[in-house]
Parts: C-alpha cells; structure tokens; sequence
C-alpha cells in the first residue's frame, strides 16, 4: 500500500511541474546562499589554520628586538645559555608588482613546521643537504609557485599543500640571501620544551623583549568579525529561502487536500500518510539541498577572490582564492537543507493531521484572524526589547548581532498588525463599492502573504541597512584619506643609509621631509605600532583627530604627550587625559585620539626625539615628502634614477589613494552581491505566495466578476494589490532599515573594527531600491495577473454551479 | 665505541628522520668525504677536534657513577656532527650538522634530552686546544683531554660533572683503524676509557653527589657500515680487578661482525679479531613497543671471561629523534662489574 500511496503522493508533483521546480529553486537558494557563506568562512579559516601553524604562531611565545633584527651572535648567547629558541628571518620580498612574504626559519633547531613535514613525507623528499645548503629550496604553495618559476634567479621550488598562497617558507640560511640581510634574525621562537634552569633573559639579552602569544595578531580573532558578518547574511538568506519553501510547500498541501480525503476514505493511516509525505518532503530537501550546494559552490567560488583581497587589505590575513570541496560542508549543507524544509513545512504539516476524515477541499474564504496577530505582534515586541536587553546587559559583538537579530525579526513579526492598521485606515477612506472591496480583499489575503512580506521587508531593511552603512563608511574613508594621506610622494629607502643619503639628497629640493619611523611594541590589547613624527604644519592642520585635549600638538611634539588611534583607544578604552605605557617605566599621557580606519592594530605616535630615546635603532626608511604636486611626477623620476629605487618604493599619493580605495570596494563587493541576492530571494518568495493564494483565489473574484468587473480589470487590480503591499512594506522597512544601519556602524562596527563612524543618509539610494521593490512586486504578480486575464468565464461561473 | 651513533647521526642529519637517505648513501661512495686510512698516524691534541672532511664524527662519554647512598647510576654525554658536505663554513651555510644527547639513568628512571644545531655560528662545536666539545649550553670542555669538566641539562635533569684521566688513550683495531665489516668498511676510533668522575646529578628529587668511573669514545668515517648491517650491540665493560672490554657484534644478513679490544688494568690494550666474542641474548624486555634484550651472555674464551651482563633499568630507552638503547649494565660471572650497554636496529 505504501507504494500505491507514494505513487498518488507524487502523482501531484507530476501534474504541477512548476510547482516542483519552484519547491527545489527554494530549497536550493536556501541552501545555496547559506553554504556559500559557510564555505568562504571555512575557506578562509583553513587559510589561518595554515598560516598560524607555520611556526606554530599563536601558540609560542616569541623574542623580539622592538629596535631592529637582531643578530646570529645574540641567538647563540641565549642558546649557550640554554635558552632552545628557533631563528626567524622574515620579510617582504618582491615579485614584480607583487610582495609576498618571505619566511626563513632554522630548520634544524625548529623542523617541526606543516610544509616541511610535508615534504619530507612526500614521495619525493627533498635532501636535507639540498634544503640546508646553497642553493638551497624554496617552499611556496601551488598558487604562487608558477609565479616564483617565472623569476628565474631563485632557489629550485618545492610545492606544499600547507602553506599560505602568498609564503614563501625557506631555511634561514636561504632566506638571509633573498632578503640580503646576512646575518639579521627578525625573531626568535621560543620552543616549548626548555631545560630545567636557564638564566632570565634580562641577564644575557636586556634588549629583547618577550611577546606573549595573547600580543601577537591573531588572524582568527581579527577575522572573527568580519566571518560572523557573512554567517549573518548567510542565515539570512537562510531564512528568506525558507520562506519560498514554506510557501510552496502550503500551495501543495492546499491542493492536494483533495487527494488525501479521498486516501483516508480508502484507508490510509493519518501516520502512515504523514511518515510518507514526511520521506517525500526530506527526498525532495536533499536533491534542492544538492542543488544549493553546487550554486553554493559556485558562488563561494566567485566571490572568494573578492573576499581573499578584503581580507588581505583589511587585516594582512592571507586567503586561498581557491574552493576545495569539503565533505563536512557538503554534509552541513544537506542537513540545513532537511532541517529547513522540514521546519517550513511544520504548519503544514500540523494542519494535515489534525484535518477531519472528511473535510473538504478548503475553500473558505480567509477570515480575519486579529487575535493571532495581535499575538505575532506581541512577540515582534518581546524579541525587540530581548535583543535591547542582551546588548545593553552583555555588549560585545555576539550580543550586538543578538540585537540586530532581534530587532529584524521582532520587526518582521510586528508586519502583519501593521500593515493590517494601515490597510484597515484606506479602507474606512475608500470611496465606492469597488476601492472598499480592494481594501478590504487586501486585508483578507494577509495572512497568506505576510510570510512573504516579512521576506521582502527584511530583505529591503538589510539593503537599507548595509547600504548606508558601506556608503557613510566610504564618505568618511575617502575624506579621511585626504586628511591622512597628505605628502606628495612616499618613498622607501632599501635600508637605514640610504635612507639618510636620499634624506640629505631631498633637503634642498623640497618643502619639508617627515621620516615615517616606526617600531612594533606589546601592549595588553595586542601589537602596538609606535611612530615617530617631526613636528610639521601638516600634522596639525590635517591630522584626523576625532577628540584630543587642549594644546595637543604643543604638548605631543615638546615630547609630554602621545596620540593614540581609536582602535587602541576603544579597546583598551583609553581617551584623553588617560596614561599609556609605552616601554617599562616610559609613560606618556595621551593628548589625542585620531581615526584610522582600515588598520587592524594599535598605534601610537610620539615626536620623534621620543622615539629615538624609546626604541633608537628604528629604522628609517620611510619619508613622506611635501612638495608642490605638479613637481611631484618629475621628482619620483629623478628619486628612482638617482638612488636606483624601484617603481614600488617611490608612490604617489593619488596612487596609494586610488589603491586604498580599490581594496576599499572590494571590501564591499560580497556584501553588496549578498544585498542583490537576498532581494532577489524576496521577490521569488512573493511570487510563490501569490500562486498559493491564486488556487484560494477564485471564489473571492467570481463574485465580483458576476458583479460586473471584467477580467482585465480584475487583472490590474491584482497587480495593483500585489504593488500596494510591496510599497507599504518598503515603507516600513526605511525606517527599520535605517535603525538597522545605525547599529551597523555605532555597534557592530565599533565591535568589530573599532571604529565608530558618522552616519549619513542617501535618499536617492533608497528611491532606486523602492522602484526595485515595486518592480519585483509587479514581476510577481504578472503570472497570477495573467492567468486571471486568460481564465475561461466558465471556470468563473462553475463557482456559483458547485463546489469545485 | 664503534659504529654505534652512525646511523644515528646519518638519521638525524635533519629534522625527522624521514628526511634521511637510508643508509644507502653511505654504503656506495663516499661523496667527496675522505675516507679512513690503514696506517693513519694520529696527532694530538689535534685530533680531539672535529675533523669536517669526514662525514661522520663523535665525542661520546658514558659513566657509571655511584651516589652517597651507595645507589648506582649512569650518565651519557654524547656530541655527533653530521656532514651533508665535506667542508665548514661560517654562517647559516655551513653544512655541518651537529646533534647532542644526554642522559641520566637512576635505579628506577631514565632521563634524556636532545639537542640540534648547525656548525658555522657557534652554537655547537668542538676544539682540540683547549679541548672543548658543546652544543647549546651542553658542554665537555678543559685545559686538555684528561682534565674535563662535563654538564648537560634537559626538562628535568642535569648534571655537573668532573672527569680525570687514569691512563693512556686506548686505540682500537689496528692503531686505532677499527673495521667494521668482513667488506672492509672502517673507522678512526680511539678511546680513554679510565676518567675518574665526580660531581653532582640533578634529579627531580633533589641534587645528588655522585662518583665513577667514565669512558669517553672518540670515533670518526665516512662510510662504516655494510649494506647488509641492520644494528649492533656495544659493550665496555669495566671489571673490578681493573681490566676493561670493549666489544661489539654488527648483526648483518650475512652473518654477525664481532670486534673487541681487552684493555689491561695497566692500559695496554689488544685488539681482538672477528669471532673471538661471543653474545647471547638470555632474556628479552618489552620497550617502547618493541622486544629489547636486556640480559646477555658474554664470553671471551681466550681471556677465560664469561659473563651475564644485565641492564641496571630495562627502561633506558632513547626516544630521540633516532631511537636507540643506551644504559648502564652490572657484570657478573668469571668476572665482576659495571659498564655501559647500546643497542640498534630493534
């Protein structure tokens, strides 16, 4: 018997085959959208993993030496003291328009990196006296080796699975040469197991400075937030696609009522029928959910390069732009899939069940159901005040998406009694039989379509919401570029010497020269970049200063006080007035707290009389150089030819302008195709409601086609309801949308960047998205409309003849 | 000592042992290494220090010591360099590999601890005058070979040791050309096998003053070992009346290879040819996962020895980057005493 049921069960799909495509397009989009985001998220997370396992960062604690390298002789002090610490030389090194990262490790005193495991567990392992001795190896992942082959003058390429796309890992000895700093270290790893006494590194190197893994940057964390964003929009999505599923899947148990009678009358179990559509249900979850795992696939694939350059520009944290298929996701995907059609099908479900032997086909007109509003209502309010509540108890970033969370769906769930209100005032104005009945046929058909709405308004709000934000967010960041970013040309010398020579050079032929010295220090919340500043007109007329105290400048650059950025600033929660301590027993109070946007750790300035007595060694290598702009071209000419400087160490301000701008947009591109994508999703969702409630629909119109409305009359009108609905909801969801955008940048933001920013509106932005809205209602509504305009009279009047 | 840490330090020339080329590098040609001599003339103090044109090399001390409780215990102190190239050169470059281990064996426990570094920087090294030989902060060093001091630490040991000399070097094999297999492969080898030691263990439970009696080994080749050898089994045993053996047995497919060399309690010594030693296993201990055997049947019949050698700890395993068993041993039979046992390839 189960079989005969199945047949008939299915028998329905193959008589709606639009239905079924429509089922499976909403569990795939569900599906595809959330797993896309997973996928990136975990794409990304692997490319840490690899990155911090490279001598194991994170987890062991490092010496530094905050004035420069530090030298093999230093090393041997402390490993004939009995210190067991492993020798790191690292630094940018070039390749063409492009720097990678050049790691070289002592690999005989730390062998136990993931790339060189790797290598010598291959087939064809390397010999370590090829590795240890000149020329010695390279190891480079898949992605950057065909790059390194192309240089010609480097060492023969190994290629590892375990390494970040833009490392170059290489014994110390090999890595000394390429970076042409012969003898240098850049720091030392302290390895975990240590003999039973070893003097205190006060007493053998006073100069070093000890890094705890909690100061050193952590990927994982940095990322944290902007991942917990995707997963946000992921769930989203999400959440918008169940609402398609849910309205199909009502569709379908709405027709087939028939059928199921008709099976309980020969005797099929209620049990029986519902284990059955229950296997039927999660068949059909698995197939849309395998769908939505190759678009899932596919979008992740498209959009992972946008999010590796992000990543890159916004943190330093570097991301395979390469998909691997991953089992565990593509099981989390069917999973989701299943779990969410089965949850957008419990209602109904539910009403299967409890649905009398031999109750008919529904056709009852929709009544109005105020209670149950009214209580969705109350729970829109209950979460709303719950998500004000956990934020203001608890704060932190978790607690600021609990907020934004609750606010969405306390606002969607507060639609219907709003949207009722508003078409229950139209309808006490309406003049004349026809407008009343428009009103109040809206009103009726509620209940059906606020699923959709609430889709559709939560869509709109996170369109609003994130697009105000990206939009204040660039505003700002492009005045600020112009404020810090404010010498002619910026040049790097190859080492400290030259950059004197080039100094002394550039005296005579410019307006002023600002050293950019800089020297990594710890500080509890994390690394703190110390620089060093002359005093300059341009400081004080320009620099971004978001609060500071009276006479800041006078009192940073006679050496009393420091400026600190607002990162550091709101983590450690430091302002003006506060005290920081810099070195032990080197405390400054801070004068000032500047913006600096796109910077993911601490920073502080000093003048640089400061600085010389806190870190003297820092390098200076850096200059910014003040100049008449229309000089500025033929001088970075004159500087490269003079000192033999490439292109990329004399750069213009409008070029490092446009380059921070350009990693600016790609910041944004994923967020904004989610923003489509998610509207998109709405507009299916309102598509499917409207087709259930078209089965519904033909006895509420008979009546008023008897009345005298025509067919395309009552056709416009469907569109018309369909446009009406659209445009009330894109009303409310403004302001949602806004209140929305205003926790993005006051809350989540500050969480998560540590910066807060100005909030500016774009009404424009949001009259083009209103069109949208109203385009993708009338597109929705078009198939009913149509339908309705070709319907048969006789299928009109066989309303009044039966039952149906 | 003898071939013994070859293949350890061949193993270890890098990071994990898989990196190592087997031994097969070693049983062809000897890639520019110069090979041991028949008829070397050694000079001292000369050659106490390393010797880089070899691709092997080691300086390898063990000790039977005896505590104020009258408890016994033993210490090694072993410094291997590993060539990948037949030369030395300052800096990262140099491919000179050298590797430190260092053990204390109580009645109950057996502590070790490794140590690796690279030659050309300073962190591990060796000098023939003053003679000193370290790695980190490892070190055998004094004003000459007989006069040493010795200290090595690990997570939870260490010690502070004294050593003087109370004989004459001893040369194994043909002045101190030991061969090593029916093929002909050999090794400078050359032992001081009567220091007196006194100084103090660092043990978990507290500092103990201790005294011995130590053996140092001094060995170098570049191509020792036959292709069909898989492991060995060492012995220098010290007897009460003052005479000492040193005897091994290279297990091979093709038969076992036995070398010793009897030293008299004067330090006159004689070099004893393959065959003339015999060793049995009498009993097996389960060790890091493998059968050890941990009790032996040793007999000299020309010099009326026949002994039962047996492990003070079965446990004296090191777990170092290529494992081997190295501890101290009790004599009795014909003769009475103490002495050092290692054994490969199980």
């Amino acid at each position: 018997m189960t079989r005969t049921v199945l047949q008939a069960l299915l028998s329905h799909w193959r008589a709606h085959r639009l239905q079924l495509g429509t089922l499976l397009i909403g569990i795939a989009l569900a599906t595809g959208l959330w797993s896309a985001v997973q996928a990136i998220n975990s794409e990304a997370r692997a490319s840490y993993a690899r990155a911090n396992a490279q001598l194991a960062l994170g987890q062991l604690d490092e010496l530094r030496d905050p004035t420069g390298p530090i030298p093999i002789a230093r090393y041997v002090d402390l490993r004939r003291a009995g210190w067991q610490v492993a020798a790191v030389l690292e630094g940018p090194y070039r390749l063409g328009t492009r720097s990678v990262h050049l790691m070289g490790v002592d690999m005989v005193a730390y062998p136990a990196l993931p790339a060189i495991v790797e290598a010598e567990q291959s087939a064809a392992a390397p010999d370590p006296a090829d590795m240890l001795t000149a020329p010695g190896r390279i190891l480079a992942s898949s992605e950057l080796a065909p790059l390194l082959r192309e240089q010609g003058d480097l060492p023969p390429i190994l290629e590892s699975s375990a390494l970040p796309p833009d490392v170059i890992l290489t014994d110390i000895g090999v890595a000394e040469t390429l970076l042409d700093q012969q003898g240098d270290i850049s720091r030392l790893v302290v390895l975990s197991d240590q003999p039973r006494l070893v003097p205190a590194l006060s007493d053998i190197a006073p100069e070093l400075q000890r890094f705890s893994p909690s100061s050193q940057v952590d990927t994982d964390q940095l990322t944290g937030s902007f991942h917990l964003n995707l997963s946000a929009f992921g769930m989203l999505s999400f959440a918008v696609g169940l609402f398609i599923v849910h309205g199909t899947v009502g569709l379908a148990f709405a027709q087939r009522r028939g059928m199921i009678r008709t099976m309980r009358a020969l005797g099929v179990s209620m049990r029986r029928l519902v284990v059955l559509i229950l296997a039927e249900l999660t068949f059909l979850a698995v197939i849309g959910g395998a769908l939505g795992l190759a678009l899932g696939f596919f979008i992740a694939g498209a959009l992972l390069p946008d999010v590796a350059a992000t990543l890159r520009g916004l943190y330093g944290a570097s991301v395979s732009g390469q998909m691997s298929l991953r089992p565990e996701w593509a099981a989390a995907g069917i999973a989701m899939a299943v779990a969410g059609t089965l949850l957008a099908s419990g209602q109904a479900l539910w009403r299967l069940s409890q649905m009398p032997i031999l109750t008919g086909p529904g056709v009852r007109a929709w009544q109005d159901n105020a209670p149950a509003r009214r209580l969705t209502a109350l729970a829109g309010l209950i979460l709303i005040a719950g998500g004000t509540l956990a934020y203001l108890s608890v704060g932190g970033l978790i607690a600021g998406f609990v907020l934004l969370a609750g606010l969405l769906t306390g606002a969607a769930l507060l639609l219907p009694l709003s949207l009722s209100g508003v078409l229950a005032l139209f309808a006490r104005r309406a003049q004349g039989p026809v407008a009343q009945w428009v009103w109040a046929d809206m009103r009726a058909q509620l209940p059906g379509l606020s699923l959709a709405l609430m889709a559709l308004l939560l869509a709109l709000a996170a369109n609003i919401g994130v697009g105000t934000m990206v939009s204040s967010f660039r505003l700002t960041f492009v005045g600020w570029l112009d404020q810090r970013l404010t010498s002619e040309l910026y040049v790097t010398a190859v080492d400290d010497q030259q950059g004197q020579e080039i100094s002394e050079w550039l005296q005579p032929r410019v307006d002023a020269i600002l050293p950019l010295r800089t020297v990594e220090l710890a500080h509890e919340t994390g690394p703190l970049f110390l620089y060093g500043i002359v005093d300059d007109p341009v400081y004080r007329l320009h620099w971004p200063l978001i609060t500071s105290a009276t006479g800041v400048w006078d009192d940073v650059m006679t050496g009393h006080a420091v400026l600190i950025n607002e990162q550091l600033g709101r983590r450690a929660d430091l302002w003006p007035g506060d005290t920081l301590e810099l070195r032990p027993g080197h405390v400054l109070t801070i004068a000032g707290v500047y913006s600096d946007y796109g910077n993911p750790t601490g920073q502080a300035m000093v003048s640089m009389a400061q600085l010389d007595q806190i870190a003297p060694g820092a390098e200076t290598r850096r200059f910014g150089v003040r100049m008449p702009p229309e000089d500025a071209t033929e001088m970075a000419q004159e500087l490269r030819r003079q000192f033999d400087l490439p292109r990329q160490s004399v750069v213009h301000q409008a070029a490092m302008k446009a380059q921070s701008r350009a990693i600016f947009e790609k910041t944004f591109v994923v967020t904004s195709a989610l923003n489509v994508l998610t509207l998109g999703v709405a507009g299916f969702a309102i598509l499917t409601s409207l087709l259930t409630l078209w089965t519904q629909r033909l006895p509420q119109i008979a009546p008023v086609w008897a009345l005298g409305l025509d067919r395309s009359q009552l056709a416009r009108l469907e569109l018309m309801r369909s446009v009406t609905l659209a445009a009330l909801t894109a009303c409310l969801a403004l302001p949602l949308g806004l209140v929305l955008s205003w926790v993005l940048l006051t809350v989540i933001n500050v969480q998560a960047f540590g910066w807060r920013l100005p909030m500016y509106v774009f009404p424009l932005d949001w009259l083009y998205l209103f069109v949208l809205t109203l385009l993708a209602a009338l597109i929705a509504a078009a198939l009913p409309a149509m339908r309705l305009l070709r319907l048969p009279p006789a299928d009109l009047l066989r309303v009044f003849a039966s039952e149906r | 000592m003898n071939v013994r840490a070859l293949l350890i330090a061949i193993m270890c020339m890098l990071p994990v042992s898989s990196w190592a080329q087997g031994y097969a590098g070693l049983g062809g040609s000897a890639d520019g290494f110069e090979i041991p001599q028949r008829g070397y003339q050694f000079e001292f103090p000369k050659d106490h220090g390393p010797h880089p044109a070899f691709r092997i090399e080691w300086w390898y001390l063990t000790a039977n010591l005896t505590a104020d409780d009258g408890r016994d215990y033993g210490i090694q102190w072993t410094l291997f360099r590993s060539a990948l190239k037949p030369f030395e050169t300052e800096g990262w470059q140099s491919p000179q590999i050298w590797m430190g281990h260092a053990a204390v064996t109580t009645p109950e426990t057996h502590y070790f601890a490794e140590r690796l570094s690279r030659g050309g920087i300073g962190q591990a090294g060796a000098t023939a005058e003053p003679f000193a030989a370290w790695i980190d902060e490892w070190q055998m060093s004094g004003p000459d070979f007989d006069t040493l001091t010795l200290t090595a630490s690990g997570k939870d040991f260490g010690y502070d040791l004294s050593l003087k000399a109370q004989g004459p070097l001893v040369f194994h094999g043909e002045n101190g050309y030991s061969v090593k297999s029916s093929d002909g492969q050999a090794s400078h080898y050359y032992s001081q096998p009567s220091y007196n030691v006194e100084g103090v263990l660092h043990l978990p439970e507290g500092d103990m003053a201790v005294s011995g009696n130590g053996w140092l080994d001094r060995e170098w080749s570049s191509q020792p070992l036959a292709e069909d050898q898989s492991g060995w089994d060492w012995f220098s045993l010290s007897f009460d009346d003052g005479d000492k053996l040193m005897a091994f047995r290279l297990r091979g497919d093709r038969g076992d290879f036995t070398s010793a060399t009897w030293i008299s309690a004067d330090g006159s010594s004689m070099a004893l040819s393959d065959g003339s030693t015999s060793f049995t296993p009498l009993e097996t201990a389960h060790v890091a996962g493998r059968d050890v055997p941990v009790a032996w049947r040793v007999t000299l019949p020309d010099r009326g020895v026949d002994v039962e050698v047996s492990a003070l700890v079965p446990d004296a395993w090191m777990a170092t980057r290529f494992e081997y068993w190295e501890g101290p041993v009790t004599v009795t039979g014909t003769h009475e005493g103490r002495g050092y046992l290692e054994m490969t390839g199980y």
